[in-house]
């Protein structure tokens, strides 16, 4: 394995670490300009968790080690994913290690010691937070892993690397297949970020909370790493989405160190216009009842399905 | 692929999809609005086949489409919807998940039965044949979980769509004269159906089928 592309994976990585609040107060910012307030600095993300780790952790005095260790866990999960998902390079050197499936898993891993950590204390908003959480995981999954399948169907791999390279690469056409699937993964994306039509991450102290429920008994340096893998979940996702909907522009590693230099602005440019897209979707959404989510996750899952049906019927 | 086929694929796949939402809609508006949109997609379909084959007689065809499946049905259901005053369906007899847990099964079973006749044909167009059936098959559970007369002739209408697009697919279109013969039954059946509507409703204050189930007065 080159240089070069431990130099990529490095680089991936600090990238999203740095990136990943800056989008979230990119997405605010859309937000509040389209719904006429006056917009929160893009910066506040980072002086947030600053301020956090600065803080004297207070800590339940019935929390079990699970408690204090989940923020590491969680945070370690979303750093390992954004390492295998090919944000500005292809060449990755961990590909070999862990395809789209592992990625999913990682994912899951994140929200089950999430969840556990909002029961361990025993709250009743930390249990039903939880409880919340895991009823939109294990419906938001299975729709995920099928719009993978799409990408790895068309492009004969589930390394998303790969999947990216072979999709970029190809000869240009158009695929209703993978059309239907990018709706679905925005569906996914909004429910699994905690965003508008499932849960409102503006939100705290609501019945109607979900992600915000989980972290209410969290505070000082565990709140901060819990928020920034949020913003790295976010971050996370948006990247597997143009990995799979719009390849183009990332460092395919064969192309030296100028394709990787590049590629830092043409992620940029697809986090700047991903952002104000999502506070648009965000915008002229209403939030649903907690029992209609089901409903919108089903939706998903049917267009992935759809997706991955008409792919193998008429090969496009 | 060449692109035209590719853009025939594309209409093919969004029929499909026109035809889930159509499963999955609670409001009749939207459903008529969604019946205007499938026969926007065949008109669509029908010209780029017409152009890729030739057929001078698929463009008499499309342009048949347009005017009776675009513009006439639906404008003539929704000036039904406000003389009865129907603008919602009641809850389906499945709720809106389970509805599409079906579909999906359906359109799985439809790509299976519409393989063999896939090999048979000759045409370039023949992989679509498993997504016109599973549009006649999907029609029919959207016939099947409704209640109201309204979305009932919708699902009808949907099933005719379908069937047209298996026709178109399969052999480049029916002759003219059975095509034609076909766009005079369904506007005459629509018709006769707005006059049953009234008829239903004089007699049982709705437009709930379930009323009709029952043969005598006094049960």
């Amino acid at each position: 394995m080159s240089g070069l592309a431990w130099l990529t994976q490095l680089l991936e990585v600090l990238a999203a670490l740095a990136l990943a609040p800056l989008f979230l107060g990119w997405v605010n910012q859309c937000r509040a300009w389209l719904q006429n307030r006056s917009a929160p600095s893009l910066l506040l993300p980072y002086r947030g968790i600053r301020k956090l780790f600065h803080k004297d952790a207070v800590i339940a005095e019935q929390a079990s080690p699970l408690f204090r260790a989940a923020p590491y866990v969680v945070f370690g999960a979303m750093v390992a994913a954004a390492a295998i998902i090919p944000s500005m390079g292809t060449g990755l050197p961990f590909t070999t290690a862990a395809d789209a499936i592992a990625l999913v898993g990682l994912l899951a891993v994140a929200r089950v010691f999430m969840s556990l950590a909002a029961m361990d204390i025993g709250t009743a908003f930390g249990t039903l937070g939880a409880r919340r959480e895991m009823m939109v995981g294990f419906l938001a999954e299975p729709a995920l892993l099928m719009v993978i399948f799409v990408a790895s169907l068309i492009s004969a791999t589930t390394a998303l690397p790969l999947i990216a390279e072979r999709l970029a690469t190809q000869a240009p056409a158009i695929y209703p297949s993978l059309a239907f699937t990018a709706v679905a993964f925005t569906m996914v994306l909004l429910a699994e970020n905690a965003r508008i039509p499932v849960d409102n991450p503006a939100t705290h102290l609501e019945l109607t909370m979900i992600h915000e429920a989980m972290l209410l008994e969290y505070s000082a340096r565990h709140l901060a790493l819990m928020e920034w893998a949020a913003a790295l979940k976010l971050f996370n996702y948006a990247c597997i989405g143009f990995a799979l909907f719009v390849p183009w522009g990332a460092s395919t590693g064969g192309s030296g160190p100028a394709a990787l230099l590049l590629s830092l602005p043409v992620l940029a440019l697809k986090l700047f216009v991903a952002g104000l897209w999502l506070a648009l979707l965000e915008t002229v959404s209403a939030k649903l009842r907690v029992f209609r989510a089901p409903e919108f996750l089903a939706t998903a899952f049917m267009l992935a399905v759809l997706g991955l049906l008409v792919h193998l019927l008429l090969g496009a | 692929m060449p692109l035209d086929l590719q853009l025939l694929n594309t209409c093919a796949a969004l029929l499909l999809l026109v035809s889930f939402a159509m499963l999955s809609q609670r409001r009749i508006v939207t459903l008529v609005n969604l019946l205007a949109l499938q026969g926007a997609l065949l008109c669509v379909a029908t010209l780029l086949l017409a152009w890729r084959t030739g057929k001078g007689h698929l463009y008499v065809s499309a342009v048949l489409t347009l005017s009776l499946k675009v513009v006439l049905l639906p404008w003539l259901l929704h000036r039904l919807i406000r003389r009865l005053e129907v603008y919602w369906d009641t809850e389906p007899l499945l709720n809106v998940p389970g509805t599409m847990l079906v579909g999906l099964v359906t359109v799985v079973f439809a790509f299976g039965l519409a393989q063999p006749i896939s090999e048979l044909a000759s045409t370039a167009t023949r992989n679509a044949i498993g997504i016109a059936v599973a549009v006649i098959l999907l029609a029919f559970i959207t016939m099947i979980t409704r209640r109201k007369a309204m979305s009932q002739v919708v699902g009808f209408l949907s099933m005719e769509n379908g069937l047209f697009f298996g026709a178109m697919s399969a052999t480049y279109g029916m002759p003219m004269i059975v095509e034609l013969g076909v766009a005079l039954d369904v506007l005459v059946a629509m018709l006769v159906l707005g006059v049953f509507f009234f008829q239903i409703r004089e007699q049982f204050d709705s437009l709930d089928l379930h009323h009709l189930e029952s043969l005598k007065e006094d049960q």
